[in-house]
């Protein structure tokens, strides 16, 4: 515990924060410009940061151009997110060896260095904590997936504006992050940045920078950042959709909505908290020796949920409503939260640009199980 | 569980087949011992995860004696890649096992009652080490039943074990197959012919009741069940679904609110009725 731990204070901008984060030895991932977004990638110092960008984003439409102001986090979140880094989209398990009477099984040992994430934003904090949750669920825990963990510092950005597709305040995930960080940068309207400190580990790195302590109108203008960002938000959930969605199987809105899904997996990959995972079994050409791998799937694949004999879900209908249903409502049963932060990418990066917002307003505008629905009774 | 905690849960044990037989023309049984440490104890209705070298790893029920610590029992159709591999073993290999999995049929709570076990096809492997429980402690169930059903006569599992079963004073079993061959003299049709029967001359209130097979002749069968009188919290079924991990991770197996590798693959009936009912879930 140092003094700064919980405390709040003023930094000119981020660049110190970044080398201080280095010069302590972690690797720092962050908002970068890359193809005409915003993915998460290594940087070196804060002059990596895409400032001066700005991202445009409705349903099935993203572009990221010049703000023309000099500010650092204007943009919101991208196609990518953490999990990439935490849950990595190939990672291998194990590797085998044929030997004279059978096999030898090596365990993979994952080596992941301390790394700061950077730049990451309340709803994404909350989509990790959710995910903390899918890999150590009681039972089992993922070594792997906890080893990543441990190793990992959060530096969040308080966001100062909201996309249109953004829903985090009706999530109850964002616009502030109010905890489960190590240290939060919010940008004030004037420049500069309100620094709390969140964490020991947070007060290590904030103790080898020469930060000032906030005042107390300093701390209201943070506030008001992320008020303003709440206040802008368009889209929002319904609250009682857990609920409705266990009743709603038949409803002839999973007929309309399977009508304009391609079934693309677009909205698992980009979605924070999506979690499922397939196998490989990856062979030398001698046969001698083997690899296991566990890769990203997802729910809008036929090969899903395929069993001896076919495919459980064969239509586009049974996933889309798999997936929607697992999001909104069974993720409670399970993980006694929802796994939708708000984060609005599925709604973005849907190419055909279906809004898991509008989805859920259909059902809870129309709750009532029609007898003759066009859903999937037997 | 702990000592499934203790290592990483995607890892699997070296396990040497000790004896492979074939069962039937596609089904082969495996005997298997681990190359390191003890055998671990097992429950009936709970599966490993089975891996055959460079092929891959799939979801095998138990399918042996839990009170007999000599072998880990499995069997096994041939139906893909990793079962075609997993049934040509010979004696002396060595495959990968993960496990065990999953919860239990609940036949040791059940002592008191007249159990009804009701197989379909190679769904008999799995219920056959509750079987084995209720068999070695037959004084405290007030009856036993069980009703099979395969396709033709040449498909009956364990064949000569039903024999034995079925010799048995205190053991009624009642065979359906869905085709006959010539010198068959058994029932001819679907498993429910065979269940109506078996229900006629018992206390319905009385029966305890366990099922595997396929999903339809599951949801036949709880109907046929739940029509005579047996109560819908005594009816257990054992749910298959695509596996990848069976600790939770992969998300392949989930059925809604459930992940069929941890809370089930059995499931008491009315835990599961709302979706079993439902298409494509
Ligand atoms: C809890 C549980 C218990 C089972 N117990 C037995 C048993 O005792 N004996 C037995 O012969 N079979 C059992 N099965 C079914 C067995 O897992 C499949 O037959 C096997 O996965 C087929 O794999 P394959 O590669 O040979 O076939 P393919 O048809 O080529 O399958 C390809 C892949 O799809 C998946 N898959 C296909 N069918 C199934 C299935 N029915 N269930 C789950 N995943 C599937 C597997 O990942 C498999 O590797 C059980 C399944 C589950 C879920
Ligand atoms: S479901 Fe959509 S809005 Fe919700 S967390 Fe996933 S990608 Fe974000
Ligand atoms: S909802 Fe959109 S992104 Fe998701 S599978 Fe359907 S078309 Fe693709």
């Amino acid at each position: 515990m140092t003094a700064r731990t919980g405390g709040s204070f003023i930094l000119d901008d981020p660049a110190p924060l970044v080398d201080a984060l280095r010069a302590d030895g972690w690797r720092v991932i962050g908002p970068r410009e890359g193809d005409g977004a915003i993915v998460y990638d290594e940087i070196e110092t804060a002059a990596d940061l895409p400032r001066g960008f700005v991202d445009e984003q409705d349903g099935g439409h993203y572009r990221l151009r010049e703000s023309g102001n000099d500010r650092w986090f204007d943009y919101v979140v991208g196609p990518q997110n953490w999990k990439k880094w935490l849950f990595p989209a190939r990672q291998k398990l194990w590797s085998a060896t044929r030997t004279a009477d059978g096999f030898d099984i090596d365990p993979e040992k994952v080596e992941f260095p301390k790394t700061a994430l950077f730049g990451t934003r309340a709803c994404e904090i909350a989509a990790i904590e959710i995910q903390d949750r899918v890999f150590d669920n009681g039972d089992f825990a993922d070594a792997g997936y906890r080893h990543r963990r441990e190793n990992t510092l959060i530096v969040a950005v308080q966001c100062a504006r909201s996309a249109p597709t953004c829903f985090c305040s009706s999530m109850n995930t964002g616009p502030r992050a109010e905890a489960g960080f190590d240290i939060a940068l919010t940008e004030l309207e004037d420049g500069g940045f309100f620094v709390e400190c969140g964490s020991d580990r947070g007060a290590e790195i904030l103790d080898r920078i020469d930060a000032t302590a906030a005042d107390a109108a300093a701390e209201e203008a943070a506030q008001a950042v992320t008020e303003q960002a709440a206040q802008m938000q368009m889209r929002s959930m319904p609250e009682n959709i857990a609920g409705l969605l266990k009743d709603s199987l038949d409803h002839p809105r999973w007929a309309e909505v399977a009508d304009r899904c391609l079934s693309c997996a677009n909205c698992t990959l980009a979605c924070p908290t999506c979690f499922c995972s397939d196998v490989e079994d990856v062979n030398d050409l001698s046969g001698d020796h083997t690899e296991r791998w566990r890769v990203w799937d997802s729910c809008f694949s036929l090969d899903f949920s395929y069993i001896h004999g076919g495919a459980v879900r064969r239509s586009t209908l049974s996933r889309y409503r798999q997936w929607m249903t697992h999001k909104l409502s069974s993720w409670h049963d399970q993980f006694d939260t929802s796994g939708c932060v708000g984060c609005g990418r599925c709604i973005t990066w849907c190419p055909v640009g279906i809004d898991i917002t509008e989805e859920a307003a259909a059902f809870a505008a129309e709750p009532a199980e029609p007898a003759d629905a066009g859903g999937l009774e037997t | 569980m702990e000592a499934l905690l203790a290592q990483d849960p995607m890892l699997p044990r070296r396990y040497r087949v000790k004896r492979v037989w074939k069962e039937l023309g596609d089904v082969a049984s495996l005997e298997l011992e681990p190359i390191d440490g003890e055998p671990v104890p097992f429950q009936p209705g709970q599966f490993n995860m089975l891996y055959a070298f460079g092929v891959g790893e799939v979801a095998i029920s138990i399918s042996g004696d839990p009170a007999d610590g000599s072998g880990l029992v499995h069997t096994i159709r041939n139906v893909g890649a990793v079962s075609a591999a997993l049934t040509k073993v010979s004696d002396g290999d060595v495959i990968g096992v993960r496990g065990p999995f999953g919860t239990a049929w609940p036949v040791a709570q059940e002592t008191g009652r007249n159990i009804v076990f009701v197989a379909g096809g190679l769904g008999l492997a799995p219920l056959r080490p509750a079987i084995y429980h209720v068999l070695q402690n037959r004084a405290h169930y007030s009856g036993l039943t069980l009703i099979y059903g395969a396709r033709s006569p040449d498909d009956l599992l364990y064949a000569e074990e039903i024999k034995s079963w079925k010799s048995r004073f205190d053991t009624e079993v009642e065979i359906t197959v869905d085709h006959a061959a010539p010198g068959w003299t058994g029932q001819v049709g679907v498993v429910t012919i065979g269940l109506d029967k078996a229900l006629a001359g018992i206390d319905k209130a009385e029966v305890s009741a366990f099922l595997c097979g396929p999903e339809i002749m599951m949801r036949f069968s709880v109907m046929s069940l739940t029509a005579a009188g047996v109560p819908e919290e005594r009816i257990w079924v054992s749910m298959e679904r695509n596996m990848k991990c069976a600790v939770g991770f992969c998300g392949h197996c989930q059925f809604g609110p459930d992940f069929i590798c941890r809370d089930g693959p059995v499931f008491r009936h009315d835990q599961v009725s709302r979706l079993i009912s439902k298409k494509e879930v």
